[in-house]
């Protein structure tokens, strides 16, 4: 098990002919995810890779069933594009897109209130279930199958925090990368709330950065509701405020959303909180130690 | 993106919202010619840049003659106004909006910004005007009110009569409130603004509502469709640095301390300088190299970094998943190389291709410094910045 996408998962690639998406639908299939074809408006009836084009999304899912689709399409249409998705019915949409502007994002959430569809990102590396399908742009070779999940804002962070688990020998389920703007389809509470139910996964890495709230939302809603245990990683301890640090979320505004804030807050909910980047790893692995877990995460040799 | 507030009051008036006469001066005679224009009893001279603050730095003058705007103008312009926005080293006044003076009977307070928590746009009005709204909020939150709006739907009219009432608008002027609110907003969605915020908003003895100050900020990611805004960008206003990084797809932002960070991703960039802090030592800027790192973008980006006088060692972190380790490493070499590196440099490698990444580092027969992790990374560079620094001061 694991949560979002699996071996089965029929993926479709929106911007499928710009170099991005060529490149890491190459990237995808070479992974194993089973895409099965790929949306450029005006490029209908040709192929790439070996897989169907189709003009819209709605012939895309028609004829090949797809049930989640990538998009990798320019900010200016980028907010369309989630659009024609969630119209096609499709119940997973994942945007890599950086750079659209936060208010087509507030119309696309409210677009999507009253659908079925569950967006991640935009501005998200995506989502990997490990040694099964990749749907989105990180190194797949870090990742190894185990029973660890990984929710982030930041992108290469998540490579950070995988990597440092694989390398203490502990395996993943899915990592997830939910976006670093500053409204996103998908928070760290829905994702914790899918990791909760998924039998496969004994526990959660969070990695949350400066600004918003949602780390606390999530905090709070752990201590509550989650069984399992969660260990969490804050960036930007050192970032002054009022600047925007990269991501378009990640600002300290009005004295809000610090990192001491946040970490405070982690600690108050009873979740341990990796001092520095580089003791992620040696978190959660002291964490399963302390809950007799550790030895059910570790990737034994067969 | 900030623009000046007569700029931000340009923008307002052109969707009717109602602002005090006025006009920007860039020297004492246009200053005075301004006021002659207005022709009013009073007049006030307002300091534009880009920082809140103003007033209590003594930015603003509010005196009674065209002659004593030009006295005031010649006291302002090329003062370095020091607020509590603006940092320590302050900010240089170039341009001055001269203004009539109005007659004050009541403040209040007006924003729009993006509630985050539930991804929609909200005003927040408040009875207290002219104060910070961060102390409002914290000392006395009863008095801020706030509407949610639909981004389908936009403000309706019976919300923004809602909000005017809630603060205490008036009766027989809550209509022209109302205008000056949808005005408001129909400027922050048609124009992509992150923040827009009148602060105070007044009632005048005239009997008239009015926005006394004007503070707009726009979307980075929506200026594409906003060339008109673009023309408003005031370089004197931004940090010439960041100016230049971005040319390069760089994201810079500079930093007191002495440790230069070359980092891809933007959490990664930022986990770093905390690791840095984590070492004892200071990090002197956050640097996203971003995708892909070519030779000229990393020699970019290390050019950057030592156009900082305070810089006495590089750490470079790259994670490569799907940008190589051995294409950066040739970027690394090439760069360090190009622009003859005197500062001690430590790099950590991860990802792909990696091996041969750290192969090339090695064989470049360059004072690099390798290091396994972030950890690692972070110990060497403090340490041999603290070598270098010691060794100046023997």
């Amino acid at each position: 098990m694991s949560i979002l996408i699996n071996k089965d998962t029929r993926v479709i690639v929106q911007g499928i002919t710009g170099s991005q998406g060529l490149f890491h639908t190459q990237q995808m299939q070479a992974y194993g995810t089973r895409v099965v074809g790929g949306v450029t408006p005006g490029k209908g009836g040709t192929s790439v890779l070996g897989l169907p084009v189709f003009n819209t999304v709605q012939d895309a899912v028609r004829e090949t069933g797809a049930n989640c689709s990538i998009i990798y399409v320019p900010p200016a249409f980028a907010a369309d594009a989630i659009l024609e998705a969630a119209d096609a019915g499709i119940p997973l949409v994942v945007t890599i897109t950086e750079g659209i502007p936060v208010l087509d994002m507030v119309k696309v959430k409210q677009y999507l209130a009253d659908k079925e569809t569950r967006l991640i990102g935009p501005n998200c590396p995506g989502i990997l279930t490990a040694e099964e399908s990749k749907v989105g742009i990180m190194p797949g070779y870090i990742h190894r199958k185990g029973h660890v999940g990984v929710v982030s804002r930041s992108g290469t962070l998540t490579y950070e925090a995988v990597d440092q688990l694989s390398k203490l020998n502990i395996g993943q389920t899915t990592a997830v990368g939910i976006g670093g703007d500053p409204v996103i389809g998908t928070n760290f509470v829905d994702i914790l709330k899918l990791f909760n139910q998924d039998p496969e996964t004994y526990a959660v890495v969070m990695i949350g950065e400066i600004g918003g709230t949602s780390e606390e939302e999530a905090a709070a809603w752990a201590e509550r509701y989650m069984d399992k245990p969660l260990i969490a990683f804050i960036g930007g301890r050192t970032a002054p405020p009022g600047k925007r640090m990269g991501h378009a979320g990640a600002i300290i505004s009005g004295g809000k959303g610090t990192a001491d804030e946040k970490i405070s807050n982690l600690k108050s909910h009873g979740i341990a909180v990796a001092e520095t980047p580089a003791d992620i790893g040696e978190t959660m692995a002291h964490r399963l130690k302390e809950r007799g877990l550790l030895q059910d995460c570790l990737i034994t040799a067969d | 993106m900030k623009i000046h507030e007569y700029q931000g009051k340009q923008l307002l008036k052109d969707y009717r919202v109602a602002v005090p006469r006025g006009s920007v001066a860039f020297t004492p005679e246009e200053a005075g010619e301004a006021a002659a224009a207005i022709g009013s009893s009073a007049y006030v001279v307002k300091a534009q840049i880009h920082a809140g603050g103003r007033g209590k730095a003594g930015g603003v003058k509010v005196v009674h003659s065209p002659e004593q705007v030009s006295e005031a103008a010649t006291e302002l312009l090329g003062k370095v106004l020091v607020t509590h926005q603006t940092g320590r080293e302050g900010k240089e006044v170039r341009r001055l909006l001269i203004e009539e003076g109005s007659a004050i009977d009541k403040e209040y307070y007006l924003g729009i910004v993006l509630d985050r928590k539930i991804s929609r746009v909200t005003m927040i009005a408040s009875s207290e005007g002219g104060m910070e709204i961060e102390e409002v909020a914290a000392n006395t939150p009863e008095k801020i009110v706030r509407e949610t709006i639909d981004p389908l739907i936009g403000l309706a009219p019976f919300q923004a009569r809602r909000l005017a009432f809630a603060i205490g608008i008036p009766g027989d002027k809550v209509n022209q409130a109302v205008k000056l609110m949808l005005g408001l907003y129909q400027v922050f969605v048609e124009k992509d603004c992150t923040i827009a915020e009148i602060n105070p908003l007044v009632l005048t003895k005239e009997g008239k509502i009015v926005a006394l100050d004007a503070k707009l900020n726009f979307d980075d990611n929506g200026l594409f469709r906003h060339k008109d805004i673009l023309e408003l960008r005031d370089p004197n206003e931004e940090d010439q640095k960041e100016i230049e990084a971005s040319k390069y797809g760089l994201n810079y932002i500079a930093l007191d301390g002495n440790i230069g960070c070359m980092v891809n991703g933007a959490g990664l960039a930022m986990a770093t300088m905390d690791i840095i802090k984590a070492y004892h030592g200071e990090p002197a800027n956050f640097l996203d190299v971003g995708g892909g790192a070519s030779k000229e973008k990393v020699e970019a980006a290390f050019r950057l970094i030592l156009s900082d006088p305070h810089v006495e060692g590089i750490l470079v972190n790259i994670f490569g998943g799907i940008m190589k380790c051995d294409v950066i490493a040739e970027g690394i070499v090439a760069a360090t190389k190009s622009i003859g590196l005197n500062v001690p440099l430590v790099v950590r490698l991860e990802g792909t291709n990696v091996a041969l990444g750290k192969e090339i580092l090695k064989r470049s027969g360059l004072a690099i410094s390798p290091a396994g992790n972030m950890a690692d990374a972070a110990g060497k560079i403090v340490s041999l910045v603290d070598q270098t620094a010691g060794g100046v001061a023997q």
